[in-house]
């Protein structure tokens, strides 16, 4: 197993892995609060807008956005996401990798958020509408603040499914997880089960702290009604 | 605290303040509104009865905006509410509500439920709003209970919170929907008595209320709702000892055999 992760530097494919977890998440949790307020705005375009978004983007396979990414903006618009220099390619594939997965999260993250939104009573909103706060305080101050409280728990799922969704960008050549493993698969077909196991157990050190932490920060930062 | 600061408004006692004239309003096919006038007074209690789907939670929805009109006008203090945006949001400020079900900001503890409005959309500096909240707050007797969070507080507790954080706005009209009405029994009379003290205080209401004690207590008038309709409109003596309509004795004969 060490000479595995030795001769195909699993670990650099690990921390790939976790670079776009983490990028991905930071981006579609902005990207998919951004949409559910949208949604949740009083002018009917904006919801319009919103709703068409999440429709598109939840009922397309990730792989196809992936790929749409790197075809449509990259060979087709020509359109340059990074520096042209020795890492050029990689970081080509790396951050359209990203934005593909910000993308298609970020729908879920919409949804993670407005079934927040469905914890809090709507007499709140109407409260903080009769005091006078116009409608971008009341996103701020009253409704999403309970919201992403409320969410948690899907937010967490959402964060889990990101995690393991990293594996699909190997579609464009991105030397994560997946990738690595497609490689020993390749090379060391003799030792099938072992890589099996090694990518497994990966993603299970990768998702189960933050399967336990968001169970516990759940009931934590819940508001009491 | 003193009773000055109460009804602020540029409006002199006894002066109409809330005008309604030929407000209509519809859900779909149902007609809740019908050619509503109305009009309450700088200092006056407005209590309005009636039976249940008659429109009277609509009422007071329409005069704050919470819900939009088809036709007629409503103004306040002679200015006509307006249609969307920080205007109306402003004025929304200056017109109190107190909901049946509380409504406060579960999230946030009972002082800051009391500031948030001075804070956000008076601009009243922090600590400004803290004082007038701790003052609002003890006036209405839950001063001790201000780092609590609402879900800590008994209902009754909940709804003077309530009526402090429409206080806070200095509203030169509150309006009140069945604010009783989800108390249990011995909670009910700690929110009435606040909202006598407001009247007494010159508070311009107006209080959807089944409660008769408060009425004939606390209330100038008593306008009897029925689907829609203004059926009648009189002190709270002559409408309950002597109501003119068959509707109103209808309903008086229901909710008095208990
Ligand atoms: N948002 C809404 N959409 C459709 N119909 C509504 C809506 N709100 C109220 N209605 C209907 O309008 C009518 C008047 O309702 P309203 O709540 O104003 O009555 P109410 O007099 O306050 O009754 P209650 O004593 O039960 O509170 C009722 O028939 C009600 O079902
Ligand atoms: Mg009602």
């Amino acid at each position: 197993m060490l000479e595995l992760i030795e001769r195909f530097d699993f670990f650099s494919a690990v921390w790939m892995t976790v670079k776009l977890t983490l990028w991905a998440a930071l981006g579609s949790l902005i990207l998919g609060t951004f949409i559910a307020v949208l949604r949740l705005s009083p002018i009917k375009v904006l919801q319009w807008a919103g709703s068409t978004y999440v429709t598109v983007f939840r009922n397309t396979p990730l792989t196809v956005v992936v790929v749409a990414a790197n075809l449509v903006i990259w060979n087709q618009l020509g359109l340059e996401v990074a520096a042209r220099n020795a890492t050029y390619l990689d970081d080509t594939n790396f951050r359209l990798a990203i934005l593909a997965l910000v993308a298609y999260h970020a729908a879920f993250v919409c949804e993670a958020i407005r079934s927040g939104v469905n914890t809090i009573p709507v007499g709140q909103a109407e409260a903080a509408r009769s005091i006078g706060l116009t409608f971008g305080q009341n996103l701020r101050h009253i409704i999403l603040p309970q919201a992403f409280r409320g969410a948690v728990t899907p937010l967490g799922n959402v964060l889990i499914a990101l995690t393991k969704n990293t594996t699909v960008v190997t579609a464009i050549g991105v030397a994560q997880v997946s990738h690595a493993m497609r490689r020993m698969i390749e090379f060391r077909s003799d030792v099938l089960f072992t890589v099996f196991g090694l990518v497994a157990l990966t993603f299970i050190v990768l998702t189960l702290p933050l399967g336990i932490l968001t169970g516990w920060a759940s009931e934590k930062l819940a508001v009491k009604r | 605290m003193t009773e000055t600061g109460i009804a602020e408004s540029g409006t002199a006692p006894g002066e109409p303040l809330v005008v309604l004239k030929g407000v209509n309003k519809h859900f779909g096919d149902l007609h809740v509104l019908k050619d509503i006038d109305l009009t309450v007074h700088q200092g006056e209690v407005v209590v309005v009865i009636g039976p249940s789907g008659s429109g009277k939670s609509t009422l007071c929805r329409t005069i704050n905006r919470l819900e939009t009109f088809e036709s007629g006008s409503i103004t306040i203090g002679g200015v006509e509410l307006p249609e969307e945006g920080k205007a109306l949001a402003q004025l929304r400020a200056d017109v109190g509500m107190v909901f049946q079900s509380f409504n406060l900001f579960h999230h946030k503890t009972i002082l800051e439920n009391v500031t948030m409005g001075p804070v956000k959309v008076r601009k009243m500096k922090p600590e400004d709003a803290k004082k007038l909240a701790t003052e609002l707050l003890e006036r209405v007797g839950v001063g001790h209970q201000a780092n609590k969070y609402p879900a800590q507080l008994s209902g009754g507790q909940q709804q003077r919170v309530a009526i402090a954080r429409s206080l806070a706005m200095r509203p030169s009209v509150m309006l009140f929907d069945e604010p009783t009405s989800a108390l249990d029994p011995e909670m009910v009379n700690e929110v009435l008595d606040v909202m006598v003290q407001l009247a007494k205080a010159g508070m311009t209401m107006i209080v959807v209320t089944h409660e008769m004690g408060f009425a004939r207590k606390a209330g100038d008038r008593v306008v009897f709702m029925s689907e829609g309709s203004i059926v009648e409109d009189n002190t709270p003596e002559e409408f309950f000892t002597n109501p003119q309509s068959n509707r109103a004795k209808d309903f008086l004969g229901k909710i008095l055999t208990h």
